[in-house]
């Protein structure tokens, strides 16, 4: 068992708690910097994936872990994103710039689904994002003199100020940096008063309010946050894929960025990491694993979706809190062997109607 | 009447056809322990609401003397309320479940924040610093109600007694110059209930805070409290010292009742009490 | 003339979506959970009957009536299964559990061999007809799905107002603990709310089916069933139903006189504004958390 002696306030502040998440956390950094030597270029691809998708869960993480409003219709922002990196891209803008922009824009257009928020709660707010989301894939489908409607545009590499980043390894680095920046930038704002702010918000509203927190200003902003991060998320999509087309936004997207952070475990950052690997090697697991099934069930169409509501049944049924919250467990009863008690991680449950208004 | 920090002049609120509070005027000066009493649904909490700006009154105002000078409290938005030095507990508690106690009691110093969005991004040096502070603070307030054992504790496990007690910690963090307290002692214990009666003390002689409180507890009413304010159905009963305030004929009625609702049940002298037989 | 025939279709496809939101409402009255599994399982209701009427030959009255028992059976079973143990949990997660009974129900159908990557026909006996009335050429399939959703309003109205089991269902979504006191089975009604959902939405797939034809995708048009709650409000039954019948409408109009584009989000767009304008829906209640 480790026991963690403070002495200082400092110590409350540091992200690192102990010297085992300095070890830890270096290793993982030096294998992700060293891995475009040690993966193939397949591999090498996925995980640049997992780095996209980590960003974009780290977004909605925001907005729905740690403010509590759900968006139904997160794919929107990622399309916002995407479209505004490639449009600007393929117009000649240097991709620091362009990237600025698509950020940007993305944040108002979070900004803008966020003022009705104000005023709804729950399933109205779900809605009305969801509303959101479909209204979006359809204006990126009929602005065909911006966005070529259905058919898509081609995106031109990432081309910082003359420097075209034209090999997957020069731009697996590039979405790594932009991970790391995103990561620290919301374990930053977790550990201040603004992070903190959008947690008091999710808990109680109202006390939140007594303490001075401004609900308005602080849900916009985690909306506009949120979108921000998915708009970095889809801009880089763009590039990674070379293309995009309307319906690569739609509702399933969303559905799978909220899969993630539910399978992840809400209200984590780990969640969200967890998350987006778990979202890109299932597919991949799913087809390993098809090879070893009679013929009826491994090849039929049908099987991913199966495989994936079956997951997030299981994970809300037997795990709430996700991969992480069962690597939380895990660690803790080695922790604490042999006194770890099964009641120790048990969930509070709320019957009465009055306890699940906020 | 420059020691009046604040001051409700007619407040009334209706919801729908209740008349939920009725013409109710009261001052509460600087530095004193006023106490709202009355039987259930008197409207007491509603008063509170109604000075937190949860609620907005139908007629009526309240004037309050923040940090720059005397405003009319009634005209301000809900989360400016704890910027001016009012702070809140709440009847069922309101914590937040999923924080623990010493992150709910930094979420009460959200008002004396000193950083914006982007130095708390980039958690700059003036973030740091100002985080340092805020710890520091944080910290007085548990060595003051005697919390440390349940620092790091996630409120969703800890016993009723000690949430109540966090609740007033984190409304102490905003350093408010009022005080509103919603049954500090209901669920509490004797003795948990006599150290209330001393932080209530302290609060006010060694921290210089003003406390509004609505309380049933009459020994604690009467221990800590200056002046009294009786109500019923709404309504303005009575208002004075503790001892003035509890031998006034319409407060006992109130309470007990007048002699009239209690004459049928009385029995003559000697004779036995049957249960269930009529009489 | 043109109107008349928009208004029409627009009513029977409201029909439809009032119907999949009365669906939801059920739910979200008993159970507090919003289902996202509505429109699969109307999709599961088609098939079905579909399964009822092709491969075991029965005559579309008999497969009907097995279908809506079959349905009613498996959403009862769904809750007893799914739901009730998650009962409690925040709210966000029941959605996902609902999402994903979707994904299963949806991936299940696409892997039977043969029928499940196909747009199948359901031989319904009044197929193709018309009704020509007065120069009206009105499609029959529309008139049945409006005046079956009239009749089947009009019997919920009798369940809820004068049978016990209605009064008990509407006591145990007001208050919970209350109901368990007087003794009411709390539990087996929330199931039987899911059997009455499942078995709305089975009546809604068997109404759409000839309209859209049967296959695995269907259950997306309970995602437009949605803004169809919300603008009826969402704890309302007769605001389903006559949300559903302003969706439709909007859409079928919208479709005509709009330019493209705005019959698929034309939906969407009354959403936000009725969000806007009341936020609580026409029939809603607004409730409020008392400190």
């Amino acid at each position: 068992m480790r026991f963690i002696f403070k002495t200082d306030y400092a110590q409350d502040i540091h992200l690192a708690k102990h010297g085992g998440h300095i070890f830890w956390y270096s290793l993982l950094m030096a294998l992700l910097v060293a891995a475009p030597w040690l993966f193939a270029e397949y591999w090498l691809a996925q995980l640049t994936f997992i780095l996209i998708y980590s960003i974009a869960a780290l977004g909605i993480m925001l907005l729905a872990g740690f403010t509590g409003l759900f968006s139904l219709g997160h794919a929107a922002f990622l399309g916002v994103g995407a479209y505004t990196q490639a449009v600007l891209t393929n117009a000649g803008i240097p991709f620091p710039l362009a990237l600025a922009c698509a950020a940007g824009f993305s944040a108002a257009v979070g900004w803008i689904v966020g003022l009705p928020a104000l005023r709804l709660k729950g399933i109205y707010l779900g809605m009305a994002t969801l509303s959101f989301g479909f209204i979006v894939e359809e204006v990126l489908a009929r602005w065909e003199s911006v966005t070529g409607g259905n058919a898509g545009i081609n995106i031109k590499a990432p081309d910082l100020f003359g420097w075209v980043l034209a090999s997957e390894e020069q731009f697996y680095f590039l979405c790594l940096a932009l991970t790391v920046l995103s990561t620290f930038g919301i374990l930053n704002l977790l550990r201040s008063p603004t992070g903190r702010a959008f947690v008091a918000i999710r808990d109680s509203e109202i006390s939140a309010q007594s303490m001075g927190i401004h609900l308005a200003h602080y849900k916009t902003l985690s909306f506009a946050l949120s979108a921000a991060l998915a708009g970095v998320a889809g801009a880089l999509y763009a590039h990674k894929l070379h293309f995009i087309s309307p319906d690569q936004f739609n509702i399933l997207q969303s559905i799978d960025l909220l899969l993630m952070i539910v399978i992840g475990g809400l209200g984590s950052v780990h969640g969200a990491f967890l998350g987006a690997i778990f979202l890109i090697t299932a597919p991949q697991m799913i087809s390993l694993v098809k090879d070893y099934l009679p013929a009826v069930v491994g090849q039929a169409p049908g099987l991913q979706g199966v495989v994936y509501g079956a997951v997030l049944i299981g994970f809300v049924l037997f795990e709430p809190m996700g991969l992480y919250g069962r690597w939380l467990k895990i660690r803790t009863y080695i922790e604490m062997f042999p006194f770890y008690r099964k009641g120790m991680f048990k969930r509070q449950k709320s019957f009465q109607k009055s306890d699940r208004l906020k | 009447m420059t020691d009046i920090l604040l001051s409700a002049k007619n407040l009334s609120v209706r919801f729908g056809g209740v008349l939920a509070v009725n013409q109710v005027s009261f001052d509460v000066k600087k530095g004193e322990v006023f106490t709202l009493i009355g039987p259930n649904g008197a409207g007491k909490t509603t008063v509170f609401n109604l000075i937190s700006r949860i609620y907005t009154p139908t007629t009526g105002s309240i004037d309050f003397v923040g940090p720059s000078g005397k405003i009319t409290l009634t005209d301000q938005a809900p989360q400016n309320v704890a910027e001016l030095g009012i702070a809140r507990t709440f009847q069922n508690i309101e914590l937040f479940e999923h924080a623990s106690v010493l992150n709910n009691l930094l979420i009460g110093r959200h008002t004396h924040r000193k950083t914006g969005l982007w130095q708390d991004l980039f958690f700059t040096a003036q973030a740091r610093e100002a985080e340092l502070r805020s710890r520091e603070k944080a910290e007085e307030v548990i060595d003051f109600l005697n919390l440390q054992h349940y620092r790091d504790t996630f409120v969703a496990g800890l016993p009723y007694g000690v949430r109540k007690v966090v609740e007033m910690a984190r409304a102490l963090c905003t350093e408010p110059s009022l005080l509103l307290l919603d049954e500090p002692s209901s669920g509490l214990n004797v003795e948990e209930t006599d150290d209330m009666a001393f932080w209530i003390q302290d609060i006010q002689h060694e921290l210089g805070i003003s406390v509004l409180m609505v309380e049933h507890d009459m020994t604690l009413v009467s221990k800590v409290s200056d002046r009294v304010l009786a109500m019923n159905q709404g309504e303005v009963l009575a208002m004075g010292t503790p001892r003035e305030v509890q031998t006034d004929p319409g407060v006992i009625e109130a309470y007990l009742g007048s002699e009239d609702d209690v004459s049928s049940l009385r029995r003559p002298r000697g004779s036995t009490f049957h249960t269930g037989a009529s009489a | 003339m043109q109107f008349f025939q928009l208004l029409i279709s627009g009513v029977a496809q409201g029909c439809i979506y009032g119907l999949i939101a009365l669906g939801f409402v059920l739910i979200y009255k008993a159970t507090e959970t919003v289902s996202f599994a509505q429109g699969e399982l109307m999709m599961l209701g088609a098939f079905a009957c579909l399964v009822a009427m092709t491969m075991f030959g029965l005559p579309y009255w008999v497969s009907i009536l097995g279908a809506i028992l079959v349905m009613a059976l498996l959403g009862m079973l769904i809750e007893f299964a799914v739901i009730r143990p998650i009962l409690g949990q925040p709210a966000f997660s029941i959605v996902m559990l609902t999402i994903g009974i979707g994904y299963v129900a949806r991936g299940l159908i696409t892997m039977i061999p043969n029928i499940g990557t196909d747009t199948l026909a359901l031989p319904v006996p009044y197929k193709d007809e018309l009704w020509k009335a007065g120069g009206l050429v009105l499609n029959v399939e529309h008139m049945v799905v409006i005046a079956a959703t009239g009749v089947l309003c009009v019997l919920l109205f009798a369940l809820f107002r004068y049978s016990k089991l209605g009064i008990a269902m509407q006591a145990a979504s007001q208050n919970q603990l209350a109901a368990y006191y007087m003794g009411i089975p709390v539990k087996r009604l929330n199931g039987i709310a899911w059997g009455l959902a499942a078995a709305v939405a089975c009546i809604a797939g068997m109404l759409l089916a000839p309209i859209t034809f049967v296959h695995a995708n269907m259950g997306f048009i309970g995602l437009k069933a949605f803004p169809a709650a919300v603008v009826g409000g969402f704890g309302s039954l007769p605001g389903a139903i006559v949300g559903g019948l302003v969706i439709g409408l909007v859409e079928s109009f919208s479709g005509f006189y709009l330019p493209d584009g705005f019959k698929d989000t034309a939906a969407y767009i009354v959403v936000l504004i009725m969000l806007m304008v009341k936020p609580n829906g026409l029939f809603g209640e607004q409730l409020r958390k008392k400190v």
